[in-house]
């Protein structure tokens, strides 16, 4: 299985930031088990790399690989958007 | 400026944003260290305002700029202010930082954002040039995505608090904003939190497009109100605002040639210097003509000079002038002159004025002449031509250029420009041409109707056009109407006729009473020399009397003697002789003989 590379911007503890987190955390728990690799950057931190980077809003969900590349704003909170975005077939329910 | 616009400057300071025309209306410019709103529909200037700032600011104060652009990317922007003289992509690369802050139509949306990464990285970037002004232009662009209205006011105050956290020399957000109906209350609720908030429209008006500027809020001090006209220009953008109320031109009292001699005599000795003069008439009356030699009297004396034509092609003018004996050409040649065509139908009045204004940076002439001003009215309507008329003569007074403009009239009457363009309440001199026709003649008639400050003379002149160029000739007026034309002409030759017959009959008699006057002299000389005779006869007689007298005396003394009379005394002999012829007649003959001794003896 391939492994999902992502990128999740945030703003250190920003209420939607927080969220992210957890929402993305749950949805690779289910759906991607163990076949991901997922770095968190802080753009407080880090502003000058999120810039380089091409992140405007946050949170911001960047899928490195595999392709096609892809984008998601927001607190990840409307799963099914993600899992279509990141390529992430949807369990037959 | 007087005290209360110098103290509200001490209570919110203000920085310039270099924009011709803005920082006048608002008295000095954005508020410093706040946050402006710039709001209009699309195209109507808001970028471009926002923009120029930026740039005016990174180029003439060296302060590093931050363009954050939610609508158009990068490079659209860029590629659009090319035709501004601004030198933008090197500043891109260098004093301005632009972020493409539109999102991607193929960016995915899960969830609720916010502002806060890019405010993160904006500070970054900021503290890394050293950015003195922040641009947010579009941001309606970026809130519509959030599609909660609680989450937009919510983001708005985050921008706010950034704002003024980090401080800004000037922070402008741009919004498209339609108008009151379609205002969305976040945007409203912007507004309050915003320190200024300025206007922007564009309409169309008889098929072109007007922009307007209107600073609607500005919290702690005082502005010009009211919406202004708008031109965009090689320099950017050019706000038409009015006049200060303080009048500062310095009446010159030079006078300069209006174009030839009988005319600058008409005007009291010619045209004051840096005065605007209107030559009005309907079409071929030589408007043309008069402003040509104007131009010419100009490059004679050395001066630079300007000649805008809406009409006609600069050769096609000087064609036409050569014929009338004004040779435009060789002041051409010379730089002295400038001759500029424009079309009109094309672009509206503030447009012409932009380009006007950059004529006379170029040129920096000290007389102008515009023929005709009334073509800025063609396209546009006439309200706008109005007022860039207007403007037109208060740059040319302020820069103390003499300025000549022709305007066609409707009618033949001169009253009927006083409804068009208006300008012959401001301008200075008006000149009126019009058609005379009699006796089967068409001839041109010229009257001063106003000159101000000088003495003109009110009478009506016929201009005659040769080839040795125009020239003014008296009218007769005869049984109390003017006489022109041919008509002059026989009246002028009957003139001639009389002073001649005049001139023969006064010397005629003139003659005559010199010639009576030498004949008395003649006459008076002759009694003299008659008088002199009469006179040298009276002494000659006087004298010969005398001597007779004394030698018949003599005689008688010595008839006497001889006789031998008595020695009696000479005295008593005079006496006594008559006395003596009477006592002879008395006595008989013994008288007469005395003693001869006794009268010898006698003394």
């Amino acid at each position: 299985m391939t492994i999902v590379e992502m990128r999740l911007y945030i703003a250190n503890n920003a209420p939607n930031s927080v969220r992210a987190i957890a929402n993305l955390e749950a949805i690779c728990k289910e759906h991607l088990k163990d076949n991901f690799k997922l770095e968190i950057i802080d753009v407080l931190e880090y502003p000058l790399r999120a810039l380089a980077d091409g992140i405007l809003v946050t949170p911001s969900l960047a899928k490195m690989s595999p392709s096609p590349a892809a984008k998601i704003v927001g607190n990840l909170s409307d799963k099914r958007s993600v899992l279509h975005a990141l390529g992430i077939p949807e369990p037959v329910e | 400026m007087n005290a209360t616009k110098s103290a509200a400057h001490q209570l919110l300071p203000k920085i310039a944003t270099g924009i011709p025309g803005f920082d006048e209306l608002s008295h000095g410019g954005l508020p410093r260290y706040r946050t402006s709103l710039l709001k209009g529909g699309p195209g109507s200037g808001k970028t471009v305002f926002a923009l120029q700032s930026l740039v005016n600011a990174a180029r003439r104060r060296q302060e590093p700029g931050i363009f954050v652009a939610f609508e158009e990317s990068t490079r659209q922007i860029v590629a659009n202010a090319a035709s501004f003289d601004w030198g933008l992509p090197a500043l891109a690369g260098s004093k301005l930082f632009f972020l493409d802050a539109k999102l991607s139509p193929d960016v995915v949306k899960s969830g609720e954002f916010d502002l806060s990464g890019m405010l993160a990285m904006l500070k970054a970037k900021k503290e890394e040039i050293g950015a003195k002004w922040i641009v947010f232009d579009g941001i309606d662009v970026l809130l519509t995505l959030l599609q909660n209205p609680i989450a937009e006011m919510r983001e708005i105050y985050r921008i706010r608090d950034w704002l003024a956290d980090n401080e800004m020399n000037a922070a402008i957000i741009t919004a498209k904003m339609d108008g009151a109906g379609s205002e969305i209350v976040n945007y409203g609720f912007m507004q309050f939190m915003v320190d200024c908030v300025i206007r922007f429209e564009r309409r169309l008006e008889h098929g072109v497009a007007l922009h307007r500027i209107q600073i609607t809020k500005y919290r702690g001090s005082d502005f010009v109100a009211g919406e202004y006209p708008v031109s965009f220009g090689p320099a950017g953008m050019e706000v038409d605002a009015p006049e200060p109320a303080e009048i500062k031109q310095v009446a010159s009292g030079e006078r300069i040639s209006a174009g030839f001699e009988r005319l600058d005599k008409m005007l009291g000795g010619g045209l004051f210097r840096g005065s605007s003069t209107l030559i009005t008439g309907v079409p071929g009356t030589s408007k043309t003509t008069l402003a040509g030699k104007f131009v010419e009297a100009a490059c004679g004396r050395g001066e630079r000079t300007l000649f805008v034509s809406f009409d006609e092609s600069a050769d096609r003018i000087a064609r036409n002038l050569s014929s009338v004996g004004i040779q435009l050409k060789a002041c051409v040649k010379s730089g002295l002159l400038r001759m500029y065509s424009a079309r009109t139908e094309t672009i509206g009045a503030e447009d012409h004025l932009v380009k006007l204004k950059a004529l006379i940076r170029e040129h920096r002439p000290r007389c102008m002449v515009i023929d005709p001003i009334s073509a800025i009215a063609k396209a546009g309507g006439i309200a706008a031509a109005r007022a860039v008329a207007n403007r037109f003569i208060y740059l040319a007074k302020d820069e103390k250029i003499t300025v000549m403009v022709t305007a066609i009239n409707e009618g033949d009457e001169p009253e009927t420009e006083a409804t068009d363009l208006q300008i012959s309440t401001i301008a200075d001199t008006w000149i009126h041409l019009s058609y005379l026709i009699r006796s089967g003649e068409r001839n041109r008639a010229l009257t001063i109707i106003k000159s101000r400050g000088t003495w003109h003379s009110n009478q009506v002149r016929e201009l005659v056009l040769s080839d040795a160029g125009p020239m003014l000739a008296d009218v007769y007026t005869a049984g109390g109407e003017v006489l022109m034309g041919t008509l002059r002409w026989e009246k002028e030759s009957e003139e001639k006729a009389k002073t001649l017959q005049r001139r023969t009959e006064f010397d005629h008699k003139r003659h005559e009473l010199q010639a009576a006057e030498a004949d008395t002299r003649a006459r008076i000389k002759v009694l003299q020399q008659d008088l002199e005779r009469q006179r040298l006869e009276l002494e000659k007689y006087s004298s010969d009397n005398e001597a007779r007298i004394v030698s018949s005396i003599d005689r008688e003394q010595e008839l006497r003697r001889i006789r031998s009379a008595d020695p009696a005394g000479r005295a008593a002999t005079r006496i006594a002789a008559p006395l003596a012829k009477l006592r002879a007649s008395g006595r008989s003959g013994n008288s007469g003989r005395k003693n001869k001794k006794d009268a010898q003896v006698a003394p």
